[in-house]
C-alpha cells in the first residue's frame, strides 16, 4: 500500500491551485455548479458521507456555555413577561435595524432580528389587525404614525384578501368549516436556498438574476411575464439589501464564503434577512448540515479548525435559531401554540446514488440538543431510511429518548418523489430546495363537513345554512348508505369553496406581501404546489364506521337539527390495524384529494394535501358539534393523522400500522403522526431502549408511514410540569409536526397532550 | 511535492493493457536500452519529444479522475524508460496518490537504482520487463547489462511491492525453453510476482525504424507459433504463477 491516504478534499493539491477558480472554491471538485447556480451538484461532488458513531463529537466550549447562560436568562425573563420587548413604530425590513448583539465578544455567529435580543419586530404587511392586536395583547400600542400609514396609505395582504372573498367563502370561514387560512398573516412555508449565498456570494447571485430578467424580454409581454419581471426586480433589490445588512455587521458578503465560519455566517445572514421581512407561520431553514460539512471537512484538512471549534460554530448558529421570535396575537396561538417558528432543518437520508447523506455535521446538529439542552427550535427533522448507518440511527434514537425534540420522516418514501436535495417546510411538507415552493392552505374540517351532510348544509351549532341546501337525513337512524352519497356531495362543495379561498389568498399574498428575498434564492421557474389539508380524519373514519357497523340513533333539537348521536353496539375504530375502518380512512384521503384536483388553481399550482393539524385540532374540536363516533361537542380532534385518543387500544404497532396505510400518493404534503411512549415500554437498559426505538422506526417506515413525532416520557412528568412549570424550564414535547416548550402551551392544550394515548409496556 | 519538468512521447487516454482497469498511460521520452525488437524506437532519445511539467500532467489526470476510478484503473507511466526521469515520475505518482488513483510503473528495471524508496512508496504496481534471463542474451538483445534489473527485482521483492512480470517472446532470441524455465523459477522465488504477461513479438513497429532511417535487424523474424506461446505459458504456470 502507498503511504499517503486518499485526500477527502482536494484542498492540498498544489497542482490544482493555479487554475482560475476563486480561492474560496479551492479544493472543491468542479462541475455544473461552477457554471450554474446548482447546489445539489456541488454537494454531491464534494460531501463526505459519515458512517461512524457519535464518539468524535465535542461538548460545549466555555464560550458557548457563557453565551448560552446569557440567552437562557433572557428567555426566562421573556417567559415571565410574555414578550421581552417589541417595536411599535419601525416596520421591519432587511435593513430596518442597526446591528444587534447578545455579547459581541462571545458570539461566533452574529445577527439579530432587531437591535436587541428577543425584541420582536413589527410586521404589519400580512395584516394590520393582527399586528396591532398582538402588540395590544402584550401591553404595547402601535404608534399613530405607523397605524395611519397602513390605514390610509399602504394596503395589506389581509385587506386584499377580504376585497376578494365571496359571501360563500366568508360564511364557510366564520362557521369554521375552513379555518386557519393565511388570510390575515404571512403564509410562510417557503424555503429560500440560503446555502447559495455562502457558496456563490451575492454578486454572482445578482448577476444570475439579471440574466433571468433579460431572459424575460420576450416578444409579447403577458400578465405572467410582467408579474415575473416585477418579482425578479424585487428579488434583485432584496439581494442588494442583504449585502447592506451584512455590511452593518462588518461583513462583505459579495463574494463566496472562504471557510466554515464564513459559510455559516453568510448562510445565517440570508436566513436572517428572510425573517426580518417575513413572519410566515413556518420559516424553515432547509437542508444545510451536509452542505456546511463540506466546509468543515476542508477546514479540518487544512488544519485551521478543531472539532471543538466546529461544534462551537454549530452551537452558536443553533442558539441564534432558537432565538427567532415573531409577534403573535392570542388568536394566532390557538392555531399555532407555543410560539413556534418552524425553523425546520432536515438531515440524514440517502442520496439517489445510494451513498448516505449523513455527514459529521448531521451529528453536530443533533449534538446541540445535548450541549445546550432540549429545545423545540430549530425543528430538527431526521430523514429516515432503512439504509441509514447504524451509528446515526442509534444517536438519533438516543437523542429522542433524552430530549423528545426530534421528528422523523420517511426518506425511502419521499426520495422517489423529491430526489435527495429536498427539505421540509414547517412539519411535513417536502419540497426541492430552491426549485419548489408551496402555497400554504391550512385545512378544511372534514368532521364538520360530515355533520353538514347529515343536516343538509346547515351548521350543527348555529343552525345557519352555510353550504347549499341539500336533502338532510330524516330517519331516526344514521345509515351508511344514506350518509355516504350526501358526504360526497358536501365534500364536492367544500373542495370548491376551499380552493376558491386559497386562490384569492395567494393572489393577494404575491401582490401585497411577496417573499422577495426567499424567492431570490430560488430558480427562475419554480414548481408550485397548492397545499391543502384536512382535519378530523380519524373522527370521520370512526363516524362512518359507526354508521356502517353499529346502530347510530340521531338526536335532533326542536328545529330538527341533528345535534347528538347515540350508538348501540361495537364498531371498529381507526388505529387498531383493522381494515374495516382503515380502508374508510384511506378512501377519505384519496377521494378528497381527487376533488381538490378538479379545481383550477392560482398560477397553475399543483394541488396537494396534508393530514396535519398543527395544534388546531383543539380549536377545530371547539368549533365542531357532537359527532357520530361518540366525540362530544368541543372536544379536540386527534392531531394530524392520529387515531382518536384512547381508541387505539391494540398497542403501538397496531396504531402505527393503521396510520402507515394512509396513502402518501394522495397526501403529498404530508401525513403527520404523533407518538408518545413511556421509557419502560422501550426496554430495560438505555442500550435496549435506543435499539428498540430505532427498530420501531424501521418497522413503521418500512410499512410506508410518512412521519412520526417521538415523545418519550411518563404522563406523570407532564402532570407535574403543569403544576410546577419552574421545575421544567426546557421540557420539550412533540405535537403535530413540531415541538414546543410545554410551559408555553395553553392549559387546554397541555391537557390535550396529556390525554393522548401513551403507549405502555405490554 | 514540487512541479518537475519532464519529456513525454505520447499519451494513451484509455489504455487497458498496462495494468488493471482503464488507465491513462503516459509514454515518457528517453531510454538507455537499444532493444532489437523495440517498437517505439522514436522514444529512445533523451530530452526531446514534448516538454511538459508534472503539474500540467496531473491537471489533465485530475479531469478524468472519476472515470479512471470507476473503472478500477489509474495511471501507468511507461516509455521509453520512465526511470530515466525519476523526479518527474515521483511528482506525478505523488499527485495521483493524493487523488486516490492507482499507479503503475512500466520499466525494464535497468535504471531501477534511480527509483528511491519515496518514489516506490507512491507506486502501487511495477510492470517489470525482464527481457532475457542470461547476461549474454540480455546484452545481445538490449545492449546493456542484466544485473541492474535483477538487483531491482530483488529490491522490489524485499519490500513486497506487487509486480507483474512481462516477457516478450521473440523467436530465435527469447524462446529457449531452458531460459524460460529459469526465469519462471526466479519469478516464483521472488514471491511478489502477481501475474505474468507473455507478449508475443510482432512486427508492427518496423515502419518506425524505417522512418527514422535505422537498421531493423528483426525484419524477417516471424511471429511466434502458438505452440511456442503455450510452452512459455506452461513454464510459468508450472512454477505456480498466474499467466496471461
Amino acid at each position: 500500500m502507498s503511504k499517503k491516504n486518499i485526500q477527502t478534499s482536494f484542498s492540498d493539491l498544489p497542482f490544482l491551485s493555479d487554475d482560475n477558480r476563486p480561492v474560496q472554491h479551492r479544493g472543491f471538485r468542479t462541475g455544473i455548479w461552477n457554471r450554474e447556480i446548482e447546489l445539489r451538484n456541488f454537494i454531491q461532488l464534494n460531501y463526505t458521507p459519515y458512517t461512524g458513531d457519535a464518539s468524535f463529537l465535542a461538548g460545549p466550549t466555555d464560550t458557548t456555555m457563557l453565551l448560552w447562560h446569557q440567552v437562557l436568562n433572557l428567555m426566562k425573563e421573556e417567559q415571565n413577561k410574555g414578550v421581552l420587548d417589541a417595536d411599535t413604530s419601525v416596520v421591519s425590513s432587511i435593513i430596518s435595524h442597526n446591528a444587534g448583539y447578545i455579547d459581541r465578544d462571545l458570539e461566533r455567529v452574529v445577527g439579530l432580528q432587531t437591535e436587541k435580543p428577543l425584541k420582536r419586530a413589527l410586521m404589519p404587511f400580512g395584516g394590520l389587525r393582527l399586528a396591532q392586536g398582538a402588540l395590544e395583547a402584550n401591553g404595547y400600542s402601535l404608534s399613530e404614525e405607523t397605524l395611519n400609514a397602513f390605514k390610509n396609505i399602504r394596503k395589506t395582504h389581509n385587506d386584499g384578501v377580504f376585497d376578494g372573498y365571496t359571501t360563500e367563502i366568508k360564511k364557510a370561514r366564520s362557521s369554521g368549516i375552513i379555518t386557519g387560512l393565511p388570510d390575515a398573516y404571512a403564509r410562510g412555508r417557503i424555503i429560500g436556498d440560503y446555502r447559495r449565498v455562502a457558496l456563490y456570494g451575492l454578486d454572482r447571485l445578482i448577476e444570475d438574476k439579471i440574466e433571468q430578467q433579460q431572459s424575460l424580454e420576450t416578444p409579447s409581454i403577458t400578465e405572467e411575464v410582467t408579474r415575473l419581471r416585477e418579482e425578479i426586480s424585487e428579488q434583485i433589490r432584496s439581494l442588494k439589501e442583504l449585502k447592506e445588512m451584512a455590511a452593518l455587521y462588518g461583513f462583505d458578503i459579495s463574494g463566496p464564503a472562504t471557510n466554515a465560519s464564513e459559510a455559516i455566517q453568510w448562510l445565517y445572514f440570508a436566513y436572517l434577512a428572510a425573517i426580518k421581512e417575513q413572519n410566515g407561520a413556518a420559516m424553515s431553514l432547509g437542508r444545510v448540515s451536509t452542505f456546511l460539512d463540506i466546509y468543515f471537512e476542508r477546514d479540518l484538512a487544512e488544519g485551521t479548525i478543531t472539532e471543538a471549534e466546529a461544534q462551537e460554530l454549530i452551537d452558536h448558529f443553533v442558539m441564534k435559531l432558537r432565538m427567532v421570535r415573531f409577534m403573535r396575537p392570542p388568536e394566532y396561538n390557538q392555531l399555532f401554540s407555543g410560539d413556534p417558528t418552524w425553523v425546520t432543518e432536515v438531515m440524514g437520508g440517502m442520496g439517489t446514488d445510494g451513498r448516505t447523506m449523513v455527514s459529521k455535521t448531521s451529528f453536530r446538529f443533533l449534538q446541540t440538543l445535548h450541549n445546550l439542552g432540549p429545545a423545540p427550535e430549530p425543528n430538527l427533522t431526521v430523514l429516515w431510511s432503512q439504509n441509514l448507518p447504524d451509528g446515526f440511527k442509534n444517536f438519533c434514537a438516543k437523542t429522542s429518548i433524552e430530549t423528545s425534540s426530534l421528528q422523523y420522516e420517511n426518506d425511502d418514501l419521499m426520495r422517489d418523489y423529491w430526489g435527495d436535495d429536498y427539505a421540509i417546510a414547517c412539519c411535513v411538507s417536502a419540497m426541492k430546495v430552491g426549485k419548489q415552493m408551496q402555497f400554504f392552505g391550512a385545512r378544511a374540517n372534514l368532521a364538520k363537513t360530515l355533520l353538514y351532510a347529515i343536516n343538509g348544509g346547515r351548521d350543527e351549532i348555529s343552525g345557519d345554512q352555510v353550504a347549499p341546501a341539500m336533502s338532510p337525513i330524516t330517519g331516526d337512524y344514521l345509515t351508511y348508505e344514506e350518509l355516504v352519497p350526501r358526504f360526497e356531495l358536501m365534500t364536492d362543495w367544500l373542495a370548491a369553496v376551499y380552493m376558491n379561498a386559497l386562490n384569492i389568498i395567494h393572489y393577494m399574498h404575491d401582490k401585497y406581501y411577496y417573499e422577495r428575498l426567499e424567492m431570490a434564492l430560488h430558480d427562475r421557474d419554480v414548481i408550485r404546489t397548492m397545499a391543502c389539508g384536512i382535519a378530523g380524519l380519524s373522527v370521520v373514519a370512526d363516524s362512518l364506521s359507526a354508521a356502517k357497523y353499529a346502530k347510530v340513533r340521531i338526536i335532533r333539537d326542536e328545529n330538527g337539527l341533528a345535534t347528538d348521536f347515540e350508538t348501540e353496539g361495537e364498531f371498529p375504530t381507526f388505529g387498531n390495524d383493522d381494515d374495516r375502518v382503515d380502508d374508510i380512512a384511506r378512501d377519505l384521503v384519496k377521494q378528497f384529494m381527487n376533488k381538490l384536483k378538479k379545481q383550477p388553481t392560482y398560477r397553475n399550482a399543483i394541488p396537494t394535501q396534508s393530514v396535519l393539524t398543527i395544534t388546531s385540532n383543539v380549536v377545530y374540536g371547539k368549533m365542531t358539534g357532537n359527532t357520530p363516533d361518540g366525540r362530544k361537542l368541543g372536544e379536540p380532534f386527534a392531531p394530524g393523522a392520529n387515531p382518536m385518543h384512547g381508541r387505539d387500544h391494540k398497542g403501538a404497532v397496531a396504531s402505527m400500522m393503521s396510520v402507515a396505510k394512509l396513502p402518501y400518493e394522495y397526501a403529498q404534503d404530508g401525513i403527520s403522526y404523533t407518538f408518545s411512549i413511556v421509557p419502560k415500554a422501550l426496554g430495560k437498559s438505555e442500550e435496549e431502549r435506543t435499539t428498540n426505538l430505532s427498530k420501531l422506526m424501521d418497522g413503521y417506515f418500512g410499512e410506508g408511514g410518512h412521519h412520526v413525532n417521538v415523545n418519550v416520557f411518563e404522563r406523570e412528568t407532564l402532570v407535574d410540569a403543569m403544576k410546577h412549570p419552574e421545575k421544567y424550564p426546557q421540557l420539550t414535547v412533540r405535537v403535530s409536526g413540531y415541538a414546543v416548550n410545554f410551559n408555553k402551551l395553553t392549559r387546554e392544550q397541555q391537557l390535550d397532550v396529556i390525554n393522548r394515548t401513551f403507549h405502555q409496556a405490554g | 511535492m514540487k512541479d518537475v519538468t519532464g519529456y513525454i512521447h505520447s499519451v494513451e487516454t484509455a489504455g487497458t493493457l498496462d495494468g488493471p482497469g482503464v488507465r491513462r498511460v503516459l509514454f515518457l521520452q528517453g531510454c538507455p536500452l537499444k532493444c532489437l525488437y523495440c517498437h517505439n524506437p522514436d522514444s529512445r532519445e533523451f530530452k526531446c519529444g514534448r516538454q511538459t511539467t508534472s503539474y500540467e500532467q496531473l491537471r489533465e489526470i485530475a479531469k478524468s479522475r472519476g472515470f479512471l476510478m470507476k473503472s478500477g484503473g489509474g495511471v501507468t507511466l511507461s516509455g521509453g524508460e520512465p526511470l530515466s526521469q525519476p523526479e518527474f515520475v515521483k511528482s506525478i505518482f505523488e499527485g495521483c496518490k493524493m487523488m486516490g488513483l492507482h499507479t503503475a510503473l512500466d520499466t525494464s528495471g535497468f535504471t531501477g537504482w534511480r527509483a528511491d524508496d519515496e518514489l516506490l512508496s507512491f507506486t502501487d504496481l511495477v510492470l517489470l520487463d525482464i527481457k532475457h534471463i542470461e547476461p549474454d542474451g540480455y546484452k545481445k538483445l538490449t545492449g546493456v547489462d542484466l544485473q541492474p534489473t535483477l538487483d531491482f527485482a530483488r529490491r522490489l521483492a524485499d519490500m513486497g511491492k506487487p509486480v507483474w512480470l512481462r516477457y516478450v517472446l521473440v523467436p530465435g532470441y527469447t524462446d529457449n525453453q531452458a531460459n524460460i524455465k529459469k526465469l519462471a523459477e526466479l519469478a516464483k522465488e521472488l514471491g511478489n510476482v502477481e501475474r505474468v504477461d507473455i507478449l508475443p513479438f510482432h512486427n508492427m513497429g518496423s515502419y518506425k525504424w524505417k522512418e527514422l532511417g535505422m537498421d531493423y535487424k528483426l525484419e524477417n523474424t516471424p511471429e511466434p507459433e502458438e505452440s511456442s506461446i503455450s510452452m512459455a505459458q506452461s513454464a510459468f504456470r508450472e512454477a505456480g504463477l498466474t499467466v496471461y
